[in-house]
């Protein structure tokens, strides 16, 4: 077993060390496109160290949303700006990521001053995540005894939608928090892409519905088994993505109310599911034991449905174009001015 | 020590890492990258720490990872929409008061 | 230590063989379409000798099937993005490496 080990640890060191090589290369990288690629390597590679600490759904998480979705976000934000600065200022673009050559005392100073006071901070970390007891309870063995009644068997799920559904319930908020944010700073504008190839288009086609399938299956299996419902959103957000880049949008009559409604939907069944519990007397997000596990399930269809639009239409970024009627030119005529 | 206190220990060199980054870039998109980054360091601290336990790990730092890593995207979203929304209007993806040149 | 045990330590080791050559191949080729050529035939046949591998030491032949989907998958995507890559690059004027 000595060798076993020996080689686990070789792997950990490993995959550690080349997270923080990742790490370095993306902050310090000259050309953004390369940095973001490598952000991209590392949040893969961050998926790899979830399933080294045990932690399966977070590693379903993270290869969907933290790389693929974040750097499907990097990259559309890359482009946008560099397409923006090219009609500007182009020469500001040189200067910010030119590096500097001449650099003054004061700077060097600063610089110095920075890195000795980042050591101390590292230092401490260090310390006191060091001077933590090698085993602990946590609370692992308190969501054993409790799981049954839960509802679910996985016990990430269980925590996510029954014992802390309030944090799951506020995520969701933030979610589309963000989403409102997003829409109110972007006014929606003519956007020139190219046309996609036919290569693209086949693409779509055979992996949208099998993302679909596979959404399905993760939010089903999530009671049992690593998944849930932003694992399933998450795939449900890829497809969307995918269909975004050919060029497809919502058609008109989806793009209004049908999408606010499919936005608001997996917050409005939890907030609902919530009173409902208040009104039959019980407290805020208990769930009745012999139906626990049917609630949970309806509320991860509805927050399944509602992360994956959202999450594509944060990568959209801007509000869907209105319908081009008459009317409703005037009224787009009186937002924009 | 084992393998939990070794990866807290990577967690805790890339949020240095992205907060020295966060601290020294100007340009805005650089400071986004590193704060994806410190965010990945702190979720896996807290990860780690969470594996530290006999059989199976804690599931309650487990969710909250999970809800992290979807408010992460969520704030990376909105940074980078407000980042693109100063670049419209004054041109340069940098904030406006950035002390030394 | 039996039959299925060492075909399958042979059929990984191939695998992460035919990755280490697809790696060496994207470091030290000279263009974008040359760099692409060796990754994706490298890393289809690296992933294929792979999940064969893995799929000796499978339970039940539910895995086996998930574990061909995931390998067809791969190609499908693979082989889709390599055109992608190579259609923006052909656009943007990046030149063939000639001698």
């Amino acid at each position: 077993m000595e060798a076993l080990t020996l080689l686990s640890w070789g792997f950990d060191v490993t995959l550690g060390g080349t997270l923080m090589w990742l790490a370095w290369r993306t902050l310090a990288s000259e050309d953004l496109f390369k940095g973001i690629v490598l952000f991209i390597a590392f949040g893969l590679l961050m998926a790899l160290a979830w399933v080294r600490l045990d932690a399966p759904d977070i590693a379903l998480a993270e290869a969907a949303i933290g790389a693929g979705l974040t750097g499907a976000l990097l990259l559309a934000a890359l482009a946008k700006l560099e397409s923006g600065s090219k009609e500007s200022q182009p020469l500001q673009e040189s200067t910010i990521t030119k590096a500097m050559v001449n650099k003054s005392d004061k700077q060097i100073l600063f610089r110095l001053l920075l890195v000795i006071l980042l050591s101390v901070f590292v230092a401490g970390l260090v310390y006191v995540v060091l001077s933590l007891p090698l085993q602990t309870i946590g609370l692992s063995e308190t969501v054993a005894e409790n799981l049954d009644a839960s509802g679910v068997s996985n016990p990430v799920t269980a925590v996510l939608l029954n014992f802390r559904a309030y944090d799951t319930l506020l995520e969701l908020a933030v979610l589309l928090l963000a989403l409102l944010g997003i829409w109110s700073l972007r006014s929606p504008s003519e956007r020139n892409e190219s046309a996609s190839g036919k290569v693209l288009d086949m693409l779509t086609r055979l992996l949208v519905p099998l993302l679909i399938l596979v959404s399905g299956y993760l939010l089903w299996v999530g009671g049992h088994a690593p998944g849930g419902a932003f694992q399933a959103g998450s795939v449900l957000a890829a497809a969307g993505v995918l269909l975004l880049l050919t060029g497809w949008r919502p058609g008109v009559r989806f793009a209004g109310l049908a999408l606010r409604f499919a936005l608001v939907m997996g917050l409005a069944v939890f907030v609902i599911v919530a009173v409902v519990m208040v009104l039959l007397g019980g407290r805020l997000l208990e769930f009745p034991l012999s139906f626990a596990g049917n609630f949970i399930l309806l509320i991860e269809a509805a927050a399944t449905l509602s992360i994956g639009i959202t999450l594509a239409a944060l990568f959209f970024g801007t509000r869907p174009k209105p319908a081009q009627s008459s009317a409703s030119r005037e009224e787009s005529g009186a937002q924009e001015r | 020590m084992n393998i939990a206190f070794f990866y807290a220990l990577t967690g805790i060199g890339l949020f240095t890492l992205g907060l020295y980054a966060l601290i020294k870039h100007k340009h805005l998109l650089r400071k986004i990258l590193a704060i994806n980054v410190m965010g990945s360091g702190v979720l896996l601290v807290l990860v780690a720490l969470a594996a530290r336990t006999q059989n199976t790990p804690d599931p309650v730092p487990h969710a909250m990872v999970i809800t992290g890593i979807v408010v992460a995207i969520s704030a990376t979203a909105l940074a980078l929409a407000l980042m693109l929304r100063l670049c419209e209007t004054s041109g340069r993806a940098e904030l406006p008061d950035e002390p030394m040149e | 230590m039996s039959l299925t045990d060492i075909l399958t330590i042979l059929l990984l080791s191939a695998g992460a063989l035919f990755f280490f050559a697809g790696t060496v191949g994207l470091l030290r080729f000279p263009d974008v379409y040359t760099r692409l050529h060796a990754l994706t035939k490298a890393d289809n046949l690296g992933l294929g000798l792979l999940l064969a591998g893995l799929a000796l030491q499978a339970e039940s032949w539910t895995v086996v099937a998930r574990l061909l989907l995931i390998w067809l998958l791969m190609l499908l995507a693979s082989s889709s993005v390599a055109h992608l890559v190579v259609r923006t690059a052909h656009r943007r004027g990046i030149k063939l490496w000639k001698r």
